[in-house]
């Protein structure tokens, strides 16, 4: 039988954050929209992204820099933002999954995805096409072994890759196009 | 994960993190690309209370070419070391290895004066600026320059003093007729290195050693120079089987230790022999104009 627990003294009222002083004030523009916040420096980038500007496509899974669901664009750059802090971001442009489709038309990348069958869960496909964004952009006609190597970041757990490679090599030709 | 709350600074000089860095002493920690330290704070295994951000001192990002050296800004990301077209022509040592370190991502923040300051015996940096006896660049209460054999004293912990910050590595140009080859053995791309071994070489008109420079990651109580097997090399007319017995002397220069992921230290030292072979019959045939390079 579960004994009843006795009544306990009410809880006192919550310290004052002694570390309140340490607020910065960051204003981050993500897919051009401007975002601004008083917050810890130790806030991680993607936790801005997703509490503070509520754009919750980016993810945090491993949350040591290996599986690249978190990654965005940062300053034309693709970061693991789980392994930035906002204030690094202050000042600066992030794009995220949420900024490519244009006028309700989705982006030649996320259509490749979607005609190739390259995401089963999708858990890790918004890292995915925000690294392969930017990887076309570098490298805009690439062998099949370059692409592998361009997505070594990022880690699929369903597809085995395949579709992926198939997709981003359909979206190569319409990335140059653009 | 997230780390304990810190103060953050962002100073726009290497002089003014130097300040910094002097006034706030051993509770305060440099933050360059984050890709060592703020996975480290994550996981509280490091919890400084101030953090001193040069990742912003873009002057500091920088390669270039003068009087017969090259010199790298330390805030130089790997990945504008992997795709200069200086570095590909003149020592593609270095574009090669930058093409090996993490992943792309990683690639696009991490630094090389942060890789090197932080130490780890599976940096791949500090075997490179062994192998090609670079000297560092550090600005403190005086300004010095460190030579590579000097810079690595002991797991994670560099010549630097705590008020030291590097701002540059200095690499004499190589002469024409050399080569260079980072041979890195790791069980998934991204991992650190189990093995890795960075040559660079040149040799003369008759095929004789001229300079030769081995460099150890992962098989140390830091980066280690593979002493032994250069100084069989150097003065010698460079063949397969001359290759051979250095690969043999690296396994002896080498100190591992058997490693978390289960490489012992036999295996350890048997995979030394294999890619510093490797790595210096890259090396030579690049020198001697018979590989595209890198």
């Amino acid at each position: 039988m579960v004994k009843k627990k006795p009544k306990t003294k009410p809880k006192p009222k919550a310290k004052v954050n002694r570390n309140a002083d340490s607020l910065h004030h960051v204003s981050v523009v993500i897919n051009g929209k401007e975002y601004q916040a008083d917050v810890e420096a130790r806030l991680l980038l993607v936790h801005f992204i997703r509490d503070v500007a509520n754009l919750t496509g980016t993810h945090v899974a491993c949350d040591t820099t290996n599986c690249g669901a978190c990654t965005v664009l940062f300053n034309g750059k693709s970061v693991k933002s789980c392994t930035m802090f906002a204030v690094q971001a202050d000042g600066g442009e992030v794009l995220t999954v949420e900024g490519l489709a244009k006028d309700g038309e989705l982006h030649p990348i996320q259509k490749a995805f979607w005609d190739h069958h390259a995401q089963q869960c999708g858990f890790c496909t918004p890292g995915m096409i925000m690294q392969v964004y930017w990887f076309l952009k570098e490298n805009p006609d690439p062998s099949d072994e370059e692409i592998r190597m361009g997505i070594s970041g990022n880690l699929c757990r369903c597809t085995g890759y395949q579709n992926i490679v198939e997709a981003v090599k359909a979206a190569a030709p319409a990335m140059r196009a653009k | 994960m997230f780390p304990k709350n810190f103060k953050y600074i962002a100073p726009r000089s290497a002089n003014e993190a130097a300040v910094l860095l002097k006034r706030y002493g051993p509770e305060a920690k440099v933050l360059a690309g984050g890709m060592s330290l703020i996975p480290i704070m994550k996981l509280r295994l490091m919890s400084p209370s101030y953090i001193i951000d040069v990742s912003r001192i873009s002057a500091l990002e920088y390669i270039k070419e003068a009087k017969g050296t090259l010199h790298m800004g330390a805030l130089t990301r790997h990945r504008m070391l992997e795709t200069s077209e200086l570095l590909k022509q003149k020592l593609d040592l270095i574009p090669q290895t930058a093409s090996l370190i993490g992943d792309p991502q990683v690639r696009n923040m991490g630094t090389i004066g942060g890789s090197l300051s932080h130490a780890d015996p599976r940096g791949d940096w500090g075997s490179v600026v062994l192998a090609v006896r670079a000297k560092m660049k550090v600005v403190g209460r005086t300004d010095r320059v460190i030579p590579a054999d000097d810079f690595f004293v002991d797991t994670f912990a560099s010549a630097l003093k705590p008020n030291e910050l590097l701002t540059e590595i200095q690499i004499p140009t190589p002469p024409s007729r050399s080569g260079g080859a980072y041979a890195k053995f790791e069980r998934r791309t991204g991992d650190f290195a189990t093995v890795g071994v960075a040559a660079q070489l040149s040799i003369d008109r008759k095929g004789v050693c001229s300079y030769v420079g081995i460099g150890l990651t992962s098989l140390g109580p830091t980066n280690l120079r593979a002493e032994k097997a250069e100084s069989l090399l150097l003065g010698k007319e460079v063949t397969s089987s001359i290759i051979d017995d250095a690969a043999e002397r690296a396994s002896e220069d080498a100190k591992p230790t058997s490693d978390p992921q289960g490489a012992s230290v036999e295996y350890k030292k048997a995979m030394v022999r294999v890619f510093t072979k490797r790595a210096l019959s890259s090396a030579f045939t690049k020198a001697i104009g018979g590989e595209k390079k890198w």
